[in-house]
């Protein structure tokens, strides 16, 4: 047999090979020139910049690349912006937490970088292989980025746990891909299964069907989907506050965007399979996050258990399977991105001294101290719990109404009830900030002017991408048409 | 000019953000010059609006500007657009000239207390919704509006919390007001159902395909309606208003004289064309208005807090206008709203700028005799009574008398009767609060006597201004010369007359002129015997005709009667239930909600034991359920 | 022989493999079995990979590349753990699962 070589364009995966070359000089000159380097974050952040650039210069393409690996068109680039901005914003978070812990180092942002490549890989993927390819080129620089404070013993804890649950679920994820192999009767082009699975059905069906489980295994594992969730809580609480916020953002984006294209792409024909699987799921996703959140103290635990639920919430979106659930799963990524960051943000500010304010209690009567950062926490703590007229209530609205819109009532009900229930802990936050005295002097707070910034523009984008849902709606509309399914 | 429309709320907004942000850390001055200066630009731009407005030919009005549809999503979109009409342009010149002078009167007013920047930050925030309930072009907007002055209502009459019965007071204004909410909530449930749409031309445009009478916008326009009782204080939900005295003057005068309780006569008139459909409506909303315009009228008569005789002379003027709308006389409902706006703000101010010399005492009984103390305040006071009492040329005369000429025209010899009834009353309580404030024998406390002085500037010219207004407001809806009614003319495209359209001779209507005049000056006249020719008169006269006396001062004992029947039986009742159903029934499932989810919540946790290999099971348990689920 | 040539019989292979990494992962306490044991599900999927490239598969090579990805990536995981291992044992002076239970609830 003869192997040819396909033609391919560089320029199609250009936002890749940017972010992997800057991490890799990144690499380089840290390891190559003496002294202790403060530009890295500078670099990393011009490095994303382009990358962005690039994203908005490719839009409007539609079409496959390397041999149809890897997808060039619009949702691609939609994630790839939301991921870029998660992880600039988790950036600017980062250097005085860093400097903080003496751990500012410059593999940290290549690190950073590296995620967020293989995050791009798992969005445009056209094949399986691509997906879990792109899932361990992120995994494996998040599972080092979780255990970076190698001297905490917490942070360590965090790292092991997350990397060996999440080979774990990666195994079971590449069991499925090679099930679903077999089924299709050797192809794993995600366009091609679609078609491949259904003529082939009666007799595969069974081997399909244990393929589909074993991917939701693997993929509610990256998105802290119950009853693979147990991880997410540990982890979010030992890893460095900056990593988790980019966790709990970048990593669940990037499942998600797998998740999604897999299922709205190659499994169509078994949504009746799978949508009961599903719905049973983002229940009990959502409900266990937004329960136990209720007895954390810790804000970081919490923060941990409403990430849970919030990944319950965008399940509810993917069940749908209409085209609004598809542009809410990408708006409520967004939104969360900012609002999710920017609360991470206000931890990391008021935590200080190697994380010794974490308790939530430590946040009361903060607002007479600091009437702008528990301004800012306020503004998060209402999008979290999803009130208007924030981009929290607009992710709510789009989801629960393409729920409604499916016809999956009960859903939207259980969703409205559990974003009910959330509002209880979200504004626990806000009234202890403003109506309890401080227990003690909380002392001063460093505003430095990285991390102001980010917590102030997540603020600003927060309400202002709430009030303005419009181009974003527009936008995530128009990348949502590749799918011909919904 | 008109499509920055939205730039009118957007002002106050900014100033509610900047105060109620940056509010404590920045001076006085520069907190209080924010404050009105955010509502000085409304006005101008507003006023701009207005001057282009004018100059629109016919056709292209009204211009409905959509600023901006919200999460639009398939088919339903929440739009936020203003629509600007007469009627529209009409509230939100009077909304923001009056809430300008207003912030302005208490940049000086307020001034030595402490809450200063939170004090205007609320009430930016209130500016801000109210001229959003006015310029919406839709129903759920004018909703998000009407709720948000009530918030704001609430925060400013608890605003001195510490005082007991001023945060009751707000809780009290809250609660009424929720039942009246309800009540316009349902309503607008029943358009959107019935219609599929909540634009204001889109619904008054479908409806027209109605019968009158229909019982479905029979249903929805009392519901509605129920909205207007709460808000604008009617029977029988009234009860609020006198409490939410309790506030800060200048609150009382912008938001319970003058803006927001008209709320409910603007919803109603921006209505006319549903109201108009539904007869027995407008039935209600006259009998309503007529009774709550008399019945309050009488309760102020044995008031002695100057701001209580000025409440219930606020309740009863809203019946007047209400009045109005029943016999299908929005126009003069307007007219005379507006009217009111400048009047009733400048009698609040000036009972502030009375007590601001009194050091603080409301008790007419505890005053007299400051005419010559506070020349300002007793001039711009006296020309605001003449105004309230309808003597002609001040502005109030205008437009009652324009409410009672319809009513009788439309042959409603009932509601013109009781109208003219409130009338006499009206001049009576009026004048008498006058002559007890401002003449006779000074029965100020002497420890305050001594230094009983006028108000600052910032006080004084804007009671000028509204005295000004208050004047010659009137004269904008001149009857009987042809073309005089500039203000009919104005407002009449944005709505839809009821009743019959005739002309009715000049004679009648200077006949009935020249009757409510006299019917004023016997009024004032009696209050002059009274109380300043024979001041020994009122007390023989209580002690005579003790039993009604009594029920008047005691206000009819509605509050305790609303105590007995309504609020006392759900505390009882619901005391009732906590001991004895609740502990066995509820509490698993009302109350226990919060418990129970507590309950998981502490136990949940629990499963998170922090070892590796639970994690793992838990996922290889997972991965069980999933594929038996799926294979099964 | 036949047993050698046919499907079923690697699958059977791969899910014996998969038991034992299963177990592995369950009930080993040592951070490096449990390690190991990930490694074994790794190979067992790699060997259904193969095994359906063999004998159902159209395209003789995508099964055989896709099992070297694998190989990379599981050598990169288990480097990264290794790694991962050694930081936990210079603080708490053993690799043994129950050690690390600080976070929890």
């Amino acid at each position: 047999m003869t192997l040819t070589i396909p033609t391919f364009s560089l320029i199609s995966i250009g936002p890749w090979l940017t972010l992997a070359l800057g991490a890799i000089l990144i690499l380089l000159v840290d390891a190559l020139s003496k002294g202790r380097k403060t530009y890295f974050p500078y670099f990393s952040l011009a490095v994303l910049a382009l990358a962005a650039f690039q994203t908005i210069d490719l839009w409007g393409a539609q079409s496959t690349d390397f041999a149809r690996m890897v997808y060039v068109d619009n949702f691609a680039f939609l994630f790839y912006l939301i991921l870029i901005l998660g992880a600039a914003l988790t950036i600017l978070l980062s250097r005085p937490y860093l400097e903080e812990w003496g751990k500012d180092m410059g593999e940290y942002y290549a690190l950073i970088l590296f995620a967020t490549v293989g995050m791009m890989m798992m969005a445009a993927s056209a094949h399986m292989i691509m997906i879990f390819l792109g899932l361990e080129v992120m995994s494996i620089a998040v599972y080092v980025l979780a255990g970076f404070f190698r001297e905490d013993a917490r942070s360590n804890e965090a790292a092991l746990k997350y990397l060996v649950l999440g080979a774990f679920a990666s195994a079971f994820l590449l069991f499925g891909m090679a099930f679903l192999y077999g089924a299709a009767g050797g192809s794993l082009y995600l366009d091609e299964l679609a078609k491949r699975l259904t003529d082939a059905a009666t007799l595969t069906k069974p081997l399909t069907l244990l393929a589909i489980a074993l991917l939701v295994v693997g993929f509610g594992f990256k998105v802290a989907a119950v009853p693979f969730h147990m991880w997410t809580p540990d982890v979010y609480e030992g890893a460095p506050t900056s990593i988790t916020a980019y966790m709990a953002v970048a990593v669940k984006a990037a499942a998600f965007a797998a998740f999604a294209r897999v299922f709205f792409l190659a499994f169509p024909a078994f949504h009746v399979n799978w949508h009961m699987l599903l719905w049973v799921l983002a229940v009990a996703t959502m409900t266990l996050g937004n329960v136990v959140a209720i007895a954390q103290t810790n804000i970081k635990r919490m923060l941990a258990y409403s990430s849970i639920a919030h990944a319950g919430y965008i399940l509810v979106a993917l069940v749908a399977a209409n085209q609004l659930g598809a542009v809410s799963i990408l708006y409520y990524l967004l939104a969360y991105t900012l609002m999710n960051i920017g609360a991470f943000g206000v931890v990391i500010l008021v935590a200080r001294k190697k994380d010794s304010y974490l308790n939530i209690y430590d946040y009361s009567g903060l607002a007479y101290q600091h009437p702008g950062l528990a301004a800012g926490m306020a503004v998060f703590m209402f999008a979290l719990a999803g009130m208007p007229p924030t981009a929290g209530f607009v992710g709510k609205f789009y989801i629960f109404s393409a729920a409604v819109q499916a016809g999956y009532i009960w859903l939207a009900i259980l969703g409205v009830m559990n974003s009910l229930v959330s509002v209880y802990y979200y504004l626990r936050i806000t009234v202890l900030m403003y109506m309890r005295p401080a227990e003690a002097d909380l002392g001063p707070i460093a505003f430095t002017p990285a991390v102001t910034a980010c917590v102030i523009a997540t603020a600003v984008a927060t309400v202002l991408v709430g009030i303005f849902p419009g181009w974003f709606y527009d936008l995530a509309m128009n990348s949502v048409k590749i799918f011909p399914s919904l | 000019m008109i499509q920055y429309v939205w730039l009118i709320p957007v002002f106050p907004l900014m100033g509610f953000l900047i105060n109620g942000l940056y509010g404590k850390r920045l001076p006085k001055n520069l907190v209080g010059t924010i404050g009105a200066g955010v509502i000085g630009l409304s006005f101008a731009l507003t006023v701009a609006i207005f001057l282009e407005f004018l100059k629109l030919p016919a056709a292209s009005r009204p211009v409905e500007i959509v600023v901006y549809n919200w999460i639009a999503a398939g088919k339903f979109s929440v739009p936020i657009g203003f629509l600007v009409d007469p009627l529209s342009l009409i509230m939100l010149l009077v909304v923001s000239g009056v809430s300008f002078l207003i912030h302005i009167y208490s940049v000086g007013y307020m001034h030595d207390d402490p809450g200063f920047p939170r004090f205007f930050t609320y009430l930016n925030l209130f500016v801000f919704f109210m001229l959003i309930l006015v310029g919406a072009n839709n129903f759920l907007m004018m909703f998000v509006g009407w709720e948000g002055v009530g918030l704001c209502s609430y925060l400013l009459i608890g605003y001195w919390y510490e005082k007991q019965s001023a945060s009751d007071a707000g809780k009290k204004a809250f609660v009424v007001n929720r039942i009246g909410d309800f009540g316009f909530l349902l309503g607008m449930f029943l358009l959107f159902w019935t219609f599929g749409t909540l634009n204001f031309r889109e619904v008054f445009a479908l409806a027209g395909r109605y019968p009158v009478g229909s019982g479905i916008i029979t249903a929805a326009t009392l519901l509605l309606f129920v909205g207007a009782t709460g808000k604008s204080a009617q029977i029988p939900l009234y009860t609020w208003l006198p409490d939410a005295m309790e506030g800060p003057t200048p609150v009382s005068a912008l938001i319970h004289a003058a803006t927001m309780v008209t709320a409910g006569v603007y919803m109603v008139a921006r209505c006319s064309a549903l109201y108009a459909l539904a007869p027995f409506s407008l039935t209600v909303v006259a009998t309503i208005g007529a009774l709550t315009a008399i019945f309050a009228a009488t309760m102020g008569m044995a008031q002695f807090d100057i701001k209580r005789v000025l409440a219930y002379s606020t309740v009863s003027q809203l019946g007047y206008m209400f009045l109005a709308c029943g016999v299908g006389a929005f126009v003069a409902g307007i007219f005379h709203l507006m009217t009111h706006a400048f009047f009733k703000a400048l009698l609040f101010l000036g009972a502030g700028s009375v007590s601001h010399a009194v050091s603080g005492e409301l008790d007419m009984r505890r005053m007299g005799g400051l005419k010559d103390h506070i020349p300002i305040t007793y001039r711009t006071f006296l020309i605001a009574t003449l105004a309230i009492a309808g003597i002609f040329p001040f502005a109030g005369f205008f437009s009652k008398d324009e409410i009672l000429f319809h009513a009788l025209v439309d042959g409603n010899y009932f509601y013109w009767g009781i109208g003219t009834v409130a009338a006499f009353i009206t001049a009576f309580y009026m004048f008498r609060a006058v002559y007890m404030v401002f003449f006779g024998e000074s029965r100020v406390d002497p420890h305050v006597a001594h230094h009983v002085h006028e108000s600052p500037p910032l006080m004084t010219v804007p009671l000028m201004i509204l005295a000004f207004l208050s004047i010659v407001g009137g004269f904008v809806g001149f009857p009987i010369i042809e073309g005089g009614h500039k203000f009919k003319e104005f407002l009449s495209p944005s709505i839809t007359p009821v009743g019959h359209g005739g002309h009715p001779p000049v004679s009648l209507e200077i006949g009935l002129m020249a009757f409510s005049m006299a019917v004023a000056a016997i009024g004032i006249y009696t209050a002059y015997k009274l109380y300043m020719l024979r001041p020994d008169l009122p007390g023989w006269l209580a002690e005579k005709f003790r039993v009604p006396y009594d029920l008047i001062y005691n206000k009819y004992y509605v509050d305790q009667i609303y105590d007995t029947i309504v609020v006392e039986p759900i505390k009882s009742g619901s005391t009732l239930l906590w001991t004895q159903v609740d502990d066995k029934v509820v509490d698993g499932a009302v109350n226990g909600s919060a418990s129970t989810v507590a309950w998981l919540s502490a136990h949940l946790r629990r499963l998170e034991t922090g070892f590796l290999q639970n994690y793992a099971l838990a996922i290889v348990l997972g991965v069980t359920l999933v594929v038996g689920y799926l294979l099964g | 022989m036949l047993v050698f040539n046919q499907l079923e019989t690697y699958l059977y292979l791969a899910l014996i493999l998969f038991a034992i990494g299963l177990y592995g992962v369950l009930a080993r306490r040592n951070l490096i079995a449990v390690l190991i044991s990930v490694e074994l599900i790794l190979n067992a999927a790699m060997i259904n990979f193969m095994a359906f490239n063999r004998f159902v598969a159209p395209h003789p090579a995508v099964g055989q590349v896709i099992a070297l990805f694998i190989m990379a990536v599981a050598a990169a995981e288990a480097a990264i753990g290794l790694s991962i291992i050694i930081a936990v044992y210079r603080k708490l002076k053993a690799i043994n699962v129950e050690q690390a239970t600080e976070l929890r609830g």
